[in-house]
């Protein structure tokens, strides 16, 4: 019964502004992990050109509150990749980009072609680093095309499941 | 060339905190890339042959000044001298590069008088108005030694890097709170604010303990001080070098070493 205001809600956006359909959209799988102290991991994904410079950081996942052991932002930095290459520099929270961490599963990042306008057509990695407390930290690459249809995927081994990349046009 | 060696050893015991030649001077932190509001970050120092092994002797912290990235000087907190090792901490307030270092300085001078053999150490302005008149045989140097390291809260930034022109100095190229394994970092040496080529800069990496072979590389300055040294792996390095200066005419030989403690990151 939920569900219909907003079926209706994207049907309504759709036809007013075609142009902003999801253009970039990832897949990742978070692994369920049978640990007796399982947290859900950080995770930050980001677009880096072939060099691994950043683009653009399209989300960053972390504990959004402050508990006994201290604020969720101070560890961010164990996504060390993602902190060294760009995270650092950011102010956050980050509209459309930062949010709670996420359960076991897949999780699905949908990012309008709004929000890549300064995307230049070529070759460029989506990059998903997870890192968790307690546990082990991995780094997924996935080799994409901006500027045109494609799929890709690449899998990670231990802190990472699949991840997939779909440029939808 | 008895005396050289009597003035050599006396400077091996004067300059402090690098109290004895063969041990090695470090400050480790204990973190040096931090994220979130504020921060926290202990430092181990001390001198022994393995780097970061606290097992010879504790530094003495006399020179410690710890610089914000706003230029201001941060007091270093719980202070505390063990046997082996000075810890204490500082409180990362503000967003940026923290510099920590002891910095000593000053001239050593002996000389006799009336028979006798003398020394005195003490602030490059004091001298020579601090040797007594009728010394003779006076033989001074000028000492110079700086330990550092930096950490970073948030975001990387660069206003510590800015050299004194006292002895030898590190000025980064590559930001030292931004290296990781299997990249290459620059940074250039400079002695008295001018380019130090020709240096030997010894790098060993902390762990020495779980390891049979030290793994210690040698990279030689260029021309205009630079030096380069690609991570092998991942851990807690030590950089160092120093360079001796004979005396010309009304200057004063000197004696000039630095060190800097930086981490790799996987």
């Amino acid at each position: 019964m939920r569900l219909l205001p907003i079926v209706v809600t994207t049907i309504g956006l759709a036809a007013a502004a075609p142009a902003v359909a999801a253009d970039l959209s990832v897949t990742v799988d978070l692994p369920r992990l049978n640990t007796a102290s399982y947290h859900r991991p950080y995770v930050a994904v980001w677009i880096e050109r072939p060099d691994q410079t950043a683009v653009q950081t399209l989300a960053v996942w972390y504990q959004q509150t402050r508990n006994n052991e201290g604020d969720g932002k101070d560890w961010l930095k164990d996504l060390r990749t993602w902190w060294r290459k760009g995270g650092r520099a950011m102010s956050l929270p980050a509209d459309g980009v930062s949010g709670a961490t996420r359960a076991p599963g897949r999780q699905t990042i949908t990012i309008p072609a709004a929000r890549l306008r300064g995307l230049q057509p070529g070759q460029y990695n989506i990059v998903v680093e997870a890192a968790r407390e307690l546990g082990g930290r991995e780094v997924v690459r996935v080799p994409f095309r901006w500027g045109g249809a494609n799929t890709a995927n690449a899998s990670g081994s231990t802190e990472l499941g699949a991840v997939r990349v779909t440029v939808s046009r | 060339m008895k005396k050289t060696i009597t003035l050599l050893a006396f400077a091996a015991a004067l300059a402090a905190p690098m109290a004895a030649q063969a041990h090695r001077a470090w400050m480790a932190p204990t973190s040096t890339s931090l994220s979130g509001n504020d921060a926290w970050v202990g430092f181990d120092a001390g001198m022994s042959n393995g780097v970061f092994i606290p097992d010879h002797a504790a530094m003495r912290m006399n020179g410690l000044v710890v610089t914000a990235p706003d230029g201001s000087t941060v007091q270093p907190e719980h202070l505390m001298q063990g046997q082996y090792r000075t810890t204490f901490d500082v409180h990362l307030t503000q967003n940026g590069t923290y510099k920590i270092a002891n910095v000593m300085g000053g001239v050593m001078a002996s000389y006799k008088l009336d028979g006798e053999q003398k020394r005195w150490r003490g602030a490059a302005a004091e001298f020579p108005a601090a040797i007594p008149a009728g010394a003779t045989e006076v033989q001074a140097t000028r000492t110079a030694s700086r330990i550092e390291t930096f950490v970073t809260l948030n975001n990387a930034s660069e206003s510590v890097f800015t050299p004194t022109g006292e002895g030898l100095e590190l000025v980064p190229v590559t930001h030292p709170n931004d290296l990781a394994k299997g990249e290459a970092a620059t940074f250039k040496l400079l002695k008295d604010g001018q380019p130090a080529a020709g240096l030997d800069v010894t790098v060993a990496r902390g762990g020495v303990r779980y390891r049979d072979n030290p793994e210690e590389m040698t990279v030689k300055t260029g021309a205009d001080g630079a030096f380069t040294v690609t991570w092998p792996e991942a851990g807690m390095y030590w950089l160092n070098a120093s360079v001796r200066t004979p005396a010309q005419g009304e200057t004063l030989g000197s004696n000039a070493s630095y060190v800097a403690v930086v981490e790799v990151l996987p």
